[in-house]
């Protein structure tokens, strides 16, 4: 399997990443090497091999279910606005966005 | 109408009762301070990773067990990719393939009377997944405001399968299934607050013909909503084939001022999520034990309760699904019972879902905030059986109970001296002497006309202050005037 030059471009669109027409080829070669190696490993028979979804085979640990972060007067969470491009009552302002 | 055949199928977002969010430390209260409960997860900064709460996942095995569903020993989290304001990992945590509930079955009756009928709805599956933010469109000077403090809230999505053919049907099924989340204590099922919202998918096709095309409702947060709007969006698709036209795909929003459906306008590869697994997360390995512990910790379950008060207690199928309509009822019923005994049952009953359900409505409040307890009213309901007070009295009673006049119905009625009177004795006197003072009415009654014995009867009530117990009134009456 190997992509075309639109199919790399769209990836690109969805993914919000701007490329250009030179970017996207060099892309689409990196890409379709990715996609050679994936070939090479689908000639192994995995026949009866229940897929894995991680490569590590061992279970996800749970947490309790308990409050840890507490921020009551918003001092946290003035620390993490610090750095955000403009904020106005608590809130995280953003250019509108309207559907 | 008649030749259309409407199919409905229901997604429904239960937010889960745990005390904090799915992947993050954070509370999941409703109300805060804007972004007062987001915590660094919930922010996406650079560097955190998700840990999922294991009371998200036992909530999940509650319902898969209540269901009847398969609860999957391995499921796996997925991301599914989007870009919103309100998702600032520019995904969101679900579940795809391998969802943590799969199948299952919830029993909905629908209609009223003789056109009642009783029926299954197959659930597709239910996964886990991660709440978004919320965003503020208003009073931003034209920006738009984000609030995290909902980022991360779990979810459990629960998929029917397109089994329903009318809104009655879909709101039954909504009413079913919000009962049981609440019953199993996996939600609070507060709709104001968006603790569980439904989005509908309806299509509409010739019987005999394949289903077709589906449009989505999307986040109808009430069961009038609900229905409303798919009663709209029925008559809109069967309309526009009728015109010769054709339905496509599409999400729409319902605008309750309107009571109209309306397309979102979205891109045509709005819906491209590219899921796939999320490498954060390990596969969920829910053990055989775990389920085995779940289940022997699980209430009795709505249906079954609803057949036991139909065997032991004599109920009618009908006052058993109002009692068994929320867990807090069924137990006040029962409450009540226990003291009021089992003959007492069927009054209980209809004390449950008459009287104080008529008083608790006017006065706003819920059942488990009764001025009047279980156990007052069972007192009170084994007074009525055993004839120490007549219905009339016994209302009385009640409204000095729910006053607080007394502690329980025997001390009111020691108290405010109201005991039936039953003595036969005691009662001929009182005939005796209304027949006496009354000749007029004597007269007339004899002369046929019926309305004056009423009368009578009315006399005696008065002269025993309410207190005589009617139906010895009438008999005594009877023979005194045939004699």
């Amino acid at each position: 399997m190997s992509l075309t030059l639109p199919e790399v471009q769209r990836i690109a669109y969805l993914a919000r990443i701007e490329v250009s027409e030179a970017e996207a080829e060099t892309s689409r070669q990196h890409l379709n090497g990715i996609f050679s190696l994936i070939e090479a490993m689908q000639a192994a028979d995995t026949q009866g091999v229940e897929p894995m979804a991680h490569a590590q085979d061992v279970g996800q640990r749970l947490r309790e279910d308990r409050v840890s972060h507490l921020d009551p007067d918003g001092v946290q969470r003035a620390r993490f606005q610090a750095i955000a491009p403009e904020t106005e009552a608590g809130l995280y302002l953003v250019p509108k966005v309207i559907e | 109408m008649n030749q259309w055949e409407v199919v409905i199928g229901l997604e429904t977002h239960v937010q889960l009762a745990t005390a904090s969010k799915i992947f993050s430390g954070a509370s999941t209260a409703f109300g805060a301070a804007p972004n007062t409960q987001a915590s660094p997860v919930d922010l996406a900064l650079p560097g955190v990773l998700p840990v999922l709460n294991k009371g998200a996942v036992e909530c999940a095995i509650r319902f898969g067990l209540a269901v009847d569903a398969q609860v999957a020993g391995k499921s796996v989290f997925a991301r599914k990719n989007y870009f919103y304001p309100d998702l600032p990992k520019g995904y969101q945590i679900s579940q795809f393939e391998l969802p943590v509930v799969q199948g299952g079955h919830v029993a909905i009756a629908v209609g009223q009377g003789d056109k009642a009928y009783e029926k299954r709805v197959q659930l597709t599956r239910a996964h886990l997944e991660e709440d978004a933010g919320k965003s503020l469109h208003e009073d931003f000077h034209g920006k738009t405001g984000i609030d995290l403090n909902r980022a991360g809230t779990p979810l459990l999505e629960i998929v029917t399968e397109p089994d329903m053919r009318s809104s009655d049907e879909a709101v039954a099924y909504a009413r079913a299934l919000h009962a049981l989340v609440r019953w199993i204590g996996i939600c609070d099922g507060n709709m104001q607050e968006g603790s569980f919202r439904c989005d509908a998918n309806v299509s509409v096709h010739r019987p005999g013909t394949p289903f077709g095309t589906r449009r989505e409702i999307k986040n109808l947060n009430s069961f009038r909503f609900l229905k409303e709007a798919i009663e709209y969006e029925i008559r809109w698709q069967i309309e526009t084939l009728e015109e010769g036209g054709t339905i496509q795909q599409a999400t729409v929003l319902f605008d309750p001022a309107t009571g109209e459906t309306r397309s979102m306008r979205t891109k045509e590869d709005a819906h491209d999520y590219r899921y796939f697994p999320d490498p954060d997360l390990l596969p969920l390995v829910i053990s055989p034990e775990w389920i085995a512990r779940t289940k022997a910790a699980l209430p009795e379950l709505p249906e079954a309760r609803k057949q036991r008060f139909i065997a032991d207690y004599g109920l009618s199928a009908y006052d058993a699904t109002t009692l068994t309509a929320a867990l807090e009822t069924a137990a006040y019923f029962e409450a009540a019972v226990a003291v009021a005994g089992k003959p007492g049952a069927k009054p209980c009953a209809n004390w449950v879902m008459v009287d104080l359900a008529a008083r608790l409505n006017k006065e706003g409040l819920e059942i488990t905030q009764s001025p009047v307890t279980a156990a007052q009213l069972g007192g009170l309901v084994a007074r009525i059986t055993d004839n120490t007070l007549s219905n009339a009295i016994a209302k009385k009673v009640f409204e000095a109970l729910w006053a607080g006049e007394g502690s329980s119905a025997d001390e009111i009625i020691e108290k405010q001296g109201l005991k039936q009177i039953t003595d036969t004795g005691a009662i001929e006197k009182l005939v005796d002497e209304v027949l006496a003072a009354n000749a007029a009415n004597v007269a007339e009654f004899k002369a046929g006309k019926e309305k004056a014995f009423n009368a009578l009867v009315g006399q005696v009530m008065k002269a025993a202050k309410g207190k005589a117990n009617p139906q010895q009134v009438n008999e005594l009456l009877r023979q005194k005037l045939a004699g």
